[in-house]
């Protein structure tokens, strides 16, 4: 890209360029192209003014300027051509000094002081003050600039009637310093032409390499800003197109909008800033995208396109535009509260009043435009702000500009401007473009060849193989290339709509959810930043990250409220090149998931060391189960593993109808047992010895440990004192907050909590609806409140073979944002296979990473609000979860709703900041951020629908609804949504009046997730399923990832006898094949073969009567079938080729998941076939209808 | 009739405390978390009141034998009873569940709710007022 070369220049050097060229013979082309610019304009260039016209036709930015200016403008430019000249060379001495000092020249001079005396004076006298204005500030200036200034006026106010406020402002908005570029656009008015400038500047250091390769359409692609600028004159004169009335209109919008910023708020020089960073905000967009130009390049004259070119560019700049302008007011109003809150909440997010606050302004914003010109307004909101504020920055630049021609000027202007160049053009061209590309693409572009594929339609009733031959990946989100290489990964931040409808109404039209799946704290490497200020946005309290943008190298404009912030000067400094002023190389700019060290700002009290609690069902159910032992042993295998420092402190607990405290106070030659037996009044015996510092105490626990399976062995107590137990667990931790681990093994009988057996065996299989999905008592949830305020979170295992009323029990875990595990008819003796799965999920949990007194919050683009959120946590605010724990494979889904209209920015932005404690007492803020287009055609957002998410979200409504109102409402909702989205998409998408059911490609697999949804044991009727299975099935929706919820609902089924390499992955000296997916149906089975079923927690490898005996020999080490063992339950490492493909083969799946799956030999006979045919769900079952009898169903209902 | 004036000026007061409660829950619903909790509380704290008050209400207008009156009431009366009955699972009194409040949809629905409230007290009120006043000029 032209971009580097932009940044390699210094700002002063790329200025003393400028100005050579312009005291020399042709100044003002060399000016602005720098670089290339100068190649292509020299021969029109220099003689610019005149010859205009003649340059046209060669070069389309010439060519520009000279149709807006009409004839007025070509004779003022003469005129001013030489003045400028003159300017110029004045320019050029005063020059130095600006040279010397960018900073003056750049943001800083022209934005806060000039600006500031510039608008006032403007308003009050539009023509003097400029002249004023020039004379005071510049003297060299003075005379052209006043001259110009009273021009522009002239024109302005003949041609544009509409702005008589208007003059003044865009005169103010240049800033004095600007004077020349107002002067200059007499026809487009002040401000356009400061928006040239500026805009040119963002797109000249884009477009050189463009511009190269072939001149018109480079032009009006990278022009796009300055076509812009210039068309605020156009809309007077040539009515006839459409883009440019809608700039002057926009302009003389913006003008108000600039007005009304200077005469309310004292913020001028700040309300500069920010329209000068709206104004980049826009211009990179048009300049980057190829869209833009394809529009403005057809049919129209080079003046038409320019017109064009600019609305285009405008209205996607508008977006963003608008947005900063709003942002400022706010920011200013709000900016004390901001604080003030930052003070309270000391660390946390604080940011959910500056974003409620942030919207406010916008309103005001929007009724300000929709009064005035309701169309037009926002892009043109834009565009004036662009104008103003770049004057400003290119104001050195204009000048030379402004003798040769419109276009070159705004060529050369923004080349010249310091800023520009250097920050801006890295930055702007990538996210521009992708904006701008996204925008396009939604919109009026052509279709992409994936987005084609995904629109496909399907009619599902004909083809039959549906499955992709690998696992679905996640589809990409419709961006370009730059933008996608930073986006965040889809494993950890997915939305269900990869193309964000633009309106609530076009998301309606879409019957299909929106909402987020996130997985914050999932395992990662990540970039950690030690910085003394971490960078977010004033107002909505952002954190900067890599789609925002850089108007120059000292402001950035948030993207999800648009406010205009400063770069504070650390941010500079970038530590991974160590390199200096080049804030866009930060790797939170580069980085779409970074981890901050964060400041004590970030903490309401020091942070907390690593606290785990282990309360222990000894009762004698407990002791039958015989958990107690295994526990002890992986504990005391993984004592040394748990994570924490020095300060890590830990305390046992056990409970049947007494509660048993442990004295380990360092010293002590055992551990002392104190039993409290008054359950209905727990107190703590001792209240400095029972939670003990881990490493202090090693040796005390390490006894502990060892005879704690011992000491219960004869417990005869059957009653469980379950709440009292954790009732004491609280008042222990209170303290400090951390990790409760509850082990109970049946229903809660004693003290506080206790509870009855809700579930009627004989109603397990019943049809009618399943009771007591919900909690009996809220004790445990009020517990879990409290835990959760105190910061404690609590995590249950549950291990009973009788109903323990999980759907009760599990509340304790969901508002304290613990995790809940399962484990029905857990024997130690008995059931082999889930004590193995115990042990493997324990050391897991034991070594597993975690986050203490942990917070997260959730932003998205202004518009955008959050509407439910589904996982395990407590909600505080409409934005903000309070995690008490947080750990590495706990997800969270987020439904999400439009308020506002999206149309005004072409990207949509997510950000999820999870603030958290580490287990080495560190504070630290881990940002994701997920950057997604925004469209307007219901075909785009079907073509960017993630099938799987929609699916994984549907289940967590799903479960919500079967809980607050009954099951089977949830049952129809979901078969709803399929009958919803066929006939949603046959009337409003796909014109093939052919019958079935067709769907677009992208969801070609959704009904047949639904029906998978619809015989998981959460959600099916009809079998007999245990109440407790059920509830906890309910709980996994609500809290596992996508990936492992996909595989849970949908398995993978590949056949492994006959595994080619075709295709296979190579991977460190091993070959891993890649066998094809296979459907979930028994016909797909055949009994000469082996097949492998992926469940997410376990794997079936399901072995036919006929299978090839070198297969069972080869990999099972059976001699033939009938000698394999009825409960095998691992593969043998045999050295065999077959063996290790098939082993490699598992490992590779094995690789990410957190928790190690269990692999079951099914043979191929009744007993445990039942387990393995219950996970073939296309087929039927006993009261469940096969996959084609649904399809039948769902075009029954569609034909209602 | 005077004393029932009296306590109907108390529940509209009362109802018009309680509605900026549930209307702030929405309106500055990012401002802050903890007020939030608090508000709940004082939520939790108020329905209550505001049920027997009304159901006083309704006693005072059966032996007052003022039939239309009481019919106006009835519904609301039904309301309460039906809304009580199907609160979610809590120890203590109360309606609203802290950890379901912060739901869109539950949210917007108690707003609705308050709002239709306040609506109906006031008209009462009125109603009440000029029942009262023609009862004193009549007599």
């Amino acid at each position: 890209m032209s971009s580097p070369g932009f940044t390699n220049l210094n700002s002063s050097v790329s200025y003393s360029q400028n100005s050579t060229p312009n005291g020399g013979a042709a100044p003002p082309f060399q000016n602005g192209p720098a670089q290339t610019y100068q190649s292509m304009y020299p021969p029109t260039g220099c003689y610019g003014a005149p010859p205009q016209q003649q340059s046209y036709p060669t070069i389309p930015a010439h060519s520009t300027p000279a149709p807006h200016k009409a004839p007025i403008t070509n004779s003022a430019h003469s005129a001013n051509y030489y003045q400028s000249n003159h300017q110029q060379q004045q320019h050029h001495h005063q020059l130095p000094q600006h040279h010397v000092a960018p900073s003056q020249y750049s943001a800083p001079s022209s934005s806060v002081p000039p600006s500031q005396p510039h608008p006032t004076l403007h308003s009050s006298v539009p023509p003097p003050s400029n002249a004023q204005y020039n004379q005071q500030q510049h003297p060299p200036y003075a005379t052209p600039g006043s001259y110009y200034g009273q021009q522009s006026y002239h024109s302005q106010q003949q041609q544009q009637q509409q702005q008589p406020n208007l003059v003044p402002a865009p005169a103010g908005g240049p800033g004095a310093p600007l004077y020349p570029i107002v002067s200059y656009p007499s026809a487009p008015g002040s401000s356009q032409y400061g928006t040239l400038s500026s805009s040119q500047s963002t797109s000249a250091p884009g477009v050189p390499p463009t511009q190269m390769g072939a001149p018109l359409h480079q032009y009006s692609t990278s022009r796009p800003a300055p076509t812009t600028a210039v068309q605020p004159g156009y809309s007077v004169a040539p009515t006839s197109q459409l883009g440019p009335t809608v700039n002057g209109q926009g302009s003389t919008v913006h003008q108000h909008y600039d007005q009304s910023h200077q005469a309310s708020l004292s913020y001028d020089s700040y309300g500069r800033v920010t329209h000068s960073s709206g104004g980049a905000d826009a211009d990179r967009p048009p300049s980057g995208t190829p869209s833009t130009s394809v529009h403005s390049s057809p049919g129209h004259h080079q003046g038409v396109q320019y017109g064009y070119v600019a609305n285009s560019g405008a209205s996607s700049a508008s977006a963003t535009t608008s947005g900063p302008a709003a942002a400022p007011l706010s920011s200013s109003s709000e900016d004390d509260d901001d604080d003030e809150e930052e003070d309270e909440e000391a660390g946390g997010d604080t940011s959910s009043s500056s974003t409620g606050s942030a919207s406010p302004v916008p309103n005001s914003y929007d009724s300000l435009e929709g009064g005035n010109y309701p169309d037009s307004m926002p892009p043109s909101n834009d565009m004036t702000n662009q104008a103003a504020p770049y004057g400003s920055y290119g104001y050195p630049s204009m000048e030379p500009a402004y003798q040769q021609g419109p276009a070159s000027h705004t060529d050369s202007s923004p080349s010249h401007d310091l800023y520009s160049q250097s920050s801006y053009q890295q930055y702007s061209q990538p996210f521009p473009n992708l904006s701008q590309l996204s925008a396009a693409l939604g919109g009026l572009s052509g279709v992409p060849e994936l987005e084609v594929e995904a629109l496909r339609p399907v009619n599902l009733l004909q083809e039959r193989n549906l499955l992709p031959p690998r696992p679905l990946e996640a589809p990409e989100p419709n961006l370009s290339p730059d933008l996608k290489k930073v986006n965040c990964s889809p494993h950890t931040f997915r939305c269900t709509l990869t193309s964000i409808p633009q309106t609530q109404a076009l998301l309606n039209k879409a019957r299909l959810p929106l909402g987020l799946l996130l997985h914050p704290f999932r395992d990662l490497q990540l970039p950690v930043i030690t910085s003394n200020t971490i960078v977010r946005c004033r107002s909505c309290r952002t954190y900067i990250n890599p789609f925002v943008t850089f108007l120059d190298q000292r402001r950035w404009k948030c993207n999800l409220c648009y406010r205009v912030n400063d770069v504070p000067d650390e941010f500079m400094y970038n530590p991974v090149t160590r390199s200096y002023g080049e804030p866009h190389k930060r790797p939170e700019v580069q980085n779409s998931t970074v981890e901050f060290i964060a400041s004590s700002d970030y903490m309401l009290r020091p942070p907390q060391p690593a606290a785990y609690l282990f309360v222990l069902d000894v009762s004698h159910n407990a002791v039958e189960a015989g958990y107690l032992k295994y526990f002890c042993e992986l504990l005391l295998d993984n004592l040394d593993k748990l994570p924490g420092d020095t300060r890590t402190r830990v305390g046992f607990l056990t409970f049947d109808n007494t509660i048993h405290f442990y004295n380990l106070q360092e010293g002590l030659s055992q551990p002392q047992m104190l039993v409290v037996s008054d359950i209905d009044d727990v107190f703590i015996p001792s209240h400095d010895s029972l939670m003990v510092n881990l490493k202090e105490s090693k040796e005390l626990v390490k006894d502990l440990l060892t005879s704690l399976p011992a000491m219960f062995s004869q417990s005869r107590e059957t009653h469980s004192a379950l709440g009292p137990a954790l009732q004491a667990a609280f008042k222990l931790m209170s303290p400090t907050g951390g990790r409760v681990t509850v082990f109970q093994t049946q229903l809660p009988t004693l003290g506080a909590g206790a509870l009855q057996s809700r579930e009627d065996p004989n109603q397990r299989s019943s049809t009618k609806g399943v009771q007591h999905l919900g909690p009996a008592t809220d004790f445990y949830k009020k517990l879990a409140l409290d835990c959760s305020g105190q910061q404690i979170g609590v995590d249950l295992f549950l291990l009973s073979s009788q109903y323990a009323d999980l759907a009760s029990l599990s509340c304790i875990s969901k508002y304290s944002a613990g995790s809940i595990f399962y484990y029905p008819s857990f024997h130690y003796i008995h059931n082999p296979a889930q004590l193995e799965k115990f042990q493997r999920d324990l050391e897991r949990y034991f070594t597993r990473k975690i986050g203490f007194e942990a917070v997260m919050r959730i932003r998205c683009t202004k518009g955008l609000s959050i509407h439910t959120f589904h996982g395990n946590f407590f909600v505080r605010s409409t934005d903000l979860l309070s995690l008490a724990n947080v750990n590495p494979d706990s997800a969270f889904a987020v439904q999400m709703s439009i308020e506002d209209s999206l149309a005004d920015s072409s990207l949509a932005c997510f950000q999820a900041a999870l603030l958290y404690t580490s287990s080495k007492g560190k504070r630290r803020i881990r940002v994701h951020t997920l950057c997604l287009p925004v469209v307007n055609q219901l075909s785009d957002v079907y073509a960017g629908a993630d099938v799987q998410a929609v699916t994984c979200l549907l289940a967590n409504m799903a479960i919500d609804r079967s809980i607050s109102s009954s099951l089977s409402d949830a049952r129809d909702a979901l078969v709803n949504a399929v009958v919803d989205l066929v006939s949603a998409y046959k009337s409003n998408v796909s014109n093939l009046q052919q019958s079935g059911l067709v769907v677009p490609a992208a969801m070609r697999l959704f009904p047949v997730y639904i029906l998978s949804l619809l015989k998981q044991k959460a959600l099916r009727t009809g079998t007999s399923t245990r109440l407790d299975e059920r509830v906890f099935a309910m709980c996994e929706f609500k809290t596992q990832p996508l990936q492992q919820l996909m595989r849970m609902v949908h398995p993978d089924l590949y056949r492994l006898d006959n595994m080619s390499d075709q295709g296979a992955l190579h991977l460190n000296d091993t070959v891993v094949p890649q066998p094809h997916l296979l459907h979930l149906s028994a016909e797909r089975l055949s009994r000469d073969g082996a097949f492998l079923m992926d469940c997410g927690y376990v794997f079936y490898l399901w072995i036919g009567k006929c299978c090839s005996e070198v297969f069972i020999r080869d990999v099972l080490g059976c001699p033939n079938y009938a000698s394999i063992p009825p409960n095998m339950s691992h593969i043998p490492e045999l050295e065999t080729p077959l063996s290790e493909r098939v082993r490699a083969f598992l490992d590779w799946l094995q690789d990410n998941r957190a928790f190690s799956s269990m692999i079951h030999i099914v043979k191929d006979d009744a007993s445990a076939k039942a387990t393995f045919f219950q996970h073939l769900v296309e087929d039927r079952s006993e009261s469940a209808s096969s996959y084609y009898e649904f399809l039948q169903h769902i075009q029954q209902q569609m034909s209602k | 009739m005077m004393v029932l004036l009296l306590i109907i000026a108390f529940d509209e007061l009362k109802t018009d405390y309680k509605n900026p409660i549930d209307q702030c829950n929405t309106l500055n619903p990012t401002v802050e978390k903890v007020k939030k909790i608090k508000r709940v509380k004082i939520a939790l704290k108020l329905v209550l009141p505001e049920y027997l008050i009304h159901f006083f209400f309704c006693v005072m207008f059966f032996c007052a034998a003022e039939w239309l009156t009481l019919c106006l009431n009835l519904p609301l009366l039904a309301y309460h009873v039906w809304r009580y009955m199907s609160r979610p699972v809590m120890s203590c009194p109360g309606l609203y569940d802290p950890t379901t409040i912060m739901n869109a949809d539950i949210l917007a629905f108690c707003q609705k709710e308050g709002w239709c409230k306040l609506a109906f007290y006031l008209l009462s009120f009125f109603y009440y007022l000029y029942g009262m006043i023609y009862v004193l000029v009549s007599s």
